[in-house]
């Protein structure tokens, strides 16, 4: 019987090699993908046992951190409460809901990022994973300033600031705003997401697009002189009405000014003018510059890809070519047509002006910093593009600031310091309704700028961009100057 | 050196595995225990062993050195992974394990003369089936997930037959297969190329057939019945030397699982949680055991999280791998100690089997051979069920991992099996090594 037993063994050592086989398929051929699995709660429970890095404003103020949970868990904390909601998002771990730089920055946050040696190192000693500390560039005092006043319009509406010489972000507020400490609680996410709730959670600093209106004006002009076209002595006709691309085009109110230069047509947002100067200018300069101020894009911002909007010309909701048929280059020109714009694409075109021509990629982090304290990484001041060259943006910044000193735009004055800026006002709504949509941009101070702001109000009875967003502006502008 | 000597040689791994086990887990629990107390475990574990062995080396000097320490090793390392899991059911498991050892002596003093067990041949039978057929019973059947495998005794434990019967049933197989050997193959003829054994006793394998597929329809389990039916096999093949008797009983076999998979509700969902097991409709009920087995393995890799760093529940309480301490523990090895280690423990039950064989090979009468043949190839079918069943070659069923799981019958049974190989290779060395 001694062969048949043999037998018997070697069936018996085949059996157990299936089982090995099986167990390195699903521990290490097929580990990643199980992981990956969406049914797999493990990674998720790692991960709450995690303790996340810190998130903080430039000054040190903390935005976001970790607190002890029951059995070795943390969740997440917001001291600032509603304030920061846009930029710094939330992370909630349980529900796998991140956005926001907790969504962008979640590798460093988490401890995921780094060198594996140093991980290993720490496994070794029995450390526990610890994320890394992200530092802001958001100022906490313009930020709560630019979130009561855009509160106290009423309406929802956005405001963002950047430093014109680094592209870091100083202020991005979006109103109204939700409180990420109650994100966590049973049925928050539905109601925040419930048709009525106003849409909080939307970030209209880069989400939401809008009519620039005469804002736009900036860009128009820009490209204008840029191009050799004009120069801001140039004389052009300003009466009323203009017939542009085949339909009449009214000023404001009906007014009819005569020859004028094009700062003056600056200064009052003359619209015939800049109507004229967009048709002679035609589509591909108008497209080139707008591509060139970064339009068509999403915004070089570190934040999450799908909580962007690229601006630009669209239609039903996606994005139409400024050289398509239907688009009406006068009318853009002007801020108005179908051109869809967020309030963070029109801080660039400021910015861009108020440096010299030099558009720095806008950033929200400044550094990454571990849990020693060393800094691992930090974000240096990117040139994005020069849209247009440093006499254009000088001419141009003069241009804005006498919008500012005689203009639309008189109510972002401010003692002891110059600014520049720039009216605008779209109408929405049903003909006679009186819905508006003010905005503003402004930079200071004019000669040496440090704040490049954009503000956008979402719907005003009858406000204009210098009365109802331009106050806005001057008390941001205040707060990150002083 | 003496056969004794190596077997003591042997145990001072098996101890220091529960030292070091014992620290690893204190370490990682932050415990301030840790200076003498995995030390007094080791200790305990190394007096209970050398008990065993001082009463072995009296009562079975010639038995196989090699297996006593095999089983040490596999037990203390079940010890370690159970404490690590819920250190109350690892006390109980010590207890268990203190039980096992005083059956196994009691096994050795009163079956002394195993070989007259053959004697009760048919009442070890017709009490196995009874054993098995007992979780059905109303009042004290007691249903774990689906399939009917234990017996409460209240406020005891749940008793789990099926460990007794695999071992009865094999006593069985080796005594009736001894006495039909050599008609079955004498009788046998050749019939369209296939050779079957004659009428006569053809009858009773397809009996044992019959008991086989109605234990799958009684117990709904396949994985025991698989257990059952190929240990069978194994010793028909080995009493035989016919391959084709092995073909013939796999394939009715196949065929029948295949009639049940199809048709029996219970069976069925088991077979479409093993052809897709992640599939997102069971996932929340008749899938989430193996896809979380499955899951936590991948979370394991080559080394393993480490000890205690492996999830076993859910923040909210609930289990995320349900019964880590039975069914899945294969698992929770896997996941903590990584594949080397789940290689390491199926090289350790490899050994063991191998050395079962070698009794099987040393012994001079057909009834021992086929016994050990039967108690090695049942046991080693019920770590590949269990172990198959966890990752997921076959339908997941619940049997324990043998002397590894937590579980008293589970551990008393295999006490009884290694006692009776032990009282197999001590006759059968004796025999051997005395002069002719």
């Amino acid at each position: 019987m001694s062969q048949p037993i043999m037998r018997l063994f070697a069936t018996i050592v085949l059996l157990f090699a299936i089982l090995v086989v099986w167990t390195s398929r699903w521990s290490v051929f097929d580990a990643k993908a199980l992981r990956d699995n969406a049914l797999n709660k493990r990674p998720l429970l790692a991960q709450l046992h995690v303790k996340r890095g810190a998130i903080k404003a430039a000054d040190g103020t903390v935005l976001a951190r970790s607190v002890r949970g029951p059995g070795g868990t943390y969740r997440r904390a917001y001291p600032a409460g509603s304030l920061f909601g846009h930029p710094v998002g939330y992370a909630i771990v349980a529900l796998n809901q991140l956005a926001g730089l907790e969504r962008y920055r979640n590798d460093e946050l988490s401890g995921q990022g780094g060198d594996s040696l140093s991980s290993l190192a720490d496994q070794l000693q029995g450390k526990r994973q610890q994320g890394d500390t992200v530092v802001t560039t958001l100022d906490p005092q313009a930020q709560r300033i630019a979130t009561e006043q855009l509160a106290a319009t009423g309406s929802p509406g956005a405001v963002v600031a950047l430093d014109p010489r680094t592209g870091a972000v100083l202020t991005m507020a979006s109103s109204p705003g939700y409180d990420p400490n109650r994100l966590g609680q049973a049925g928050v996410f539905r109601a925040l997401n419930s048709a009525g709730s106003g849409a909080p959670l939307l970030d209209r600093s880069t989400q939401s697009s809008y009519a620039p209106g005469s804002t736009f004006k900036v860009l128009t002009a820009a490209a204008a002189i840029d191009s050799g076209r004009y120069t801001p002595d140039s004389v052009i006709n300003g009466d009323s009405p203009k017939t542009i691309s085949g339909v009449p085009m009214r000023n404001d109110l009906g007014h009819s000014y005569g020859d004028v230069t094009l700062t003056t047509a600056m200064t009052y947002s003359i619209n015939t003018v800049f109507g004229q100067i967009g048709e002679a200018l035609g589509k591909r300069t108008m497209a080139d510059y707008m591509r060139r101020f970064g339009f068509y894009r999403r915004p070089p911002l570190d934040y999450p890809a799908d909580e962007m909007l690229a601006s630009g010309e669209r239609l039903n909701g996606k994005l139409l070519p400024v050289t398509s048929d239907r688009v009406d280059v006068g009318r853009m020109a002007i801020g108005q047509d179908k051109l869809a714009v967020t309030p963070m694409q029109m801080a660039m075109v400021v910015a861009t002006v108020a440096n010299g021509g030099r558009l720095m990629a806008p950033h929200l982090t400044d550094r990454v910093v571990d849990p020693d304290g060393r800094t691992v990484d930090r974000v240096e001041p990117r040139v994005y593009g020069t849209p247009i060259s440093s006499t254009t943006a000088a001419q141009v910044n003069q241009m804005m600031r006498t919008v500012v000193e005689s203009g639309t735009g008189t109510a972002v004055q401010l003692p002891g310091i110059q600014v520049a800026g720039k009216t605008g006002t779209a109408e929405i709504g049903t003909l006679g309704a009186n819905l508006t949509q003010p905005s503003f941009v402004a930079f200071a101070p004019a000669d040496a700028p440090r704040v490049a702001i954009a503000v956008t109000v979402e719907r005003s009875q009858g406000g204009f961009g210098g009365t109802v967003a331009a106050p806005i502006a001057r008390a941001v502008l205040q707060s990150l100057l002083s | 050196m003496s056969a004794r000597n190596r077997e003591l040689l042997g145990l001072i791994p098996a101890s220091l595995l529960v030292t070091a086990g014992f620290a690893a887990v204190f370490i990682q629990q932050g415990s301030q225990q840790l200076s003498n107390l995995s030390l007094t475990y080791g200790a305990i574990f190394l007096g209970l062993c050398i008990a065993a062995h001082v009463f072995l080396r009296i009562a079975l000097p010639y038995a196989d050195p090699y297996l006593f320490p095999l089983v040490a090793v596999l037990a203390s390392f079940g010890l370690v992974v159970i404490y690590r899991i819920d250190e109350t059911l690892a006390r109980q498991q010590a207890q268990w394990f203190v039980a096992g050892l005083g059956l196994f002596v009691a096994t050795i003093v009163f079956a002394r003369d195993y070989r007259k067990l053959e004697q009760y041949r048919y009442l070890i039978a017709a009490g196995s089936l009874a054993l098995l057929c007992m979780p059905r019973l109303p009042g004290v059947g007691a249903q774990v997930n689906g399939a009917y495998l234990g017996v409460r005794i209240p406020g005891v434990f749940v008793f789990q037959p099926t460990e007794f019967a695999k071992i009865g049933i094999v006593i069985f197989l080796a005594s009736y297969l001894r006495d039909t050997r050599q008609l079955l193959v004498a009788g046998a003829r050749r019939v369209a190329g296939i050779t079957l054994p004659p009428i006569k006793h053809f009858g009773p394998l397809l009996v044992i057939w019959g008991v086989a597929m109605l234990l799958l329809i009684v117990i709904r389990d396949l994985g025991s019945s698989l257990m059952f039916f190929g240990a069978f096999l194994a010793v028909l093949y080995v009493a035989t030397n016919r391959v084709s008797f092995v073909v013939v009983g796999l394939l009715l076999f196949a065929g029948g699982a295949w009639y049940l998979g199809t048709h029996v509700p219970h069976v069925t969902d088991r077979v479409d949680v093993w052809l897709d097991p992640f599939n997102a409709d069971r996932y929340p009920h008749a899938g989430y055991q193996i896809a979380n087995s499955l899951f936590a393995q991948a979370d394991g890799g080559l080394l393993g999280r480490g000890f205690g760093e492996a999830f076993l529940t859910l923040p909210g309480g609930g289990p995320l791998l349900p019964a880590p301490q039975t069914d899945l523990i294969y698992a929770v090895i896997v996941n903590e100690l990584g594949l080397v280690a789940a290689v390491a423990v199926l090289i350790t039950y490899l050994l063991f089997v191998q050395r079962g064989f070698k009794v099987a090979l040393l012994a001079r009468d057909s009834f021992s051979t086929l016994l050990a043949v039967g108690l090695c190839a049942v046991f080693a079918l019920q770590v590949f069920v269990i172990v198959g069943g966890v990752t997921n070659v076959i339908p997941l069923t619940g049997v324990t991992l043998p002397f590894i799981s937590y579980g008293g019958s589970s551990l008393l049974a295999n006490f009884v099996l290694l006692a009776l190989l032990l009282l197999v290779s001590d006759r059968a060395r004796r025999e051997a090594e005395a002069p002719r």
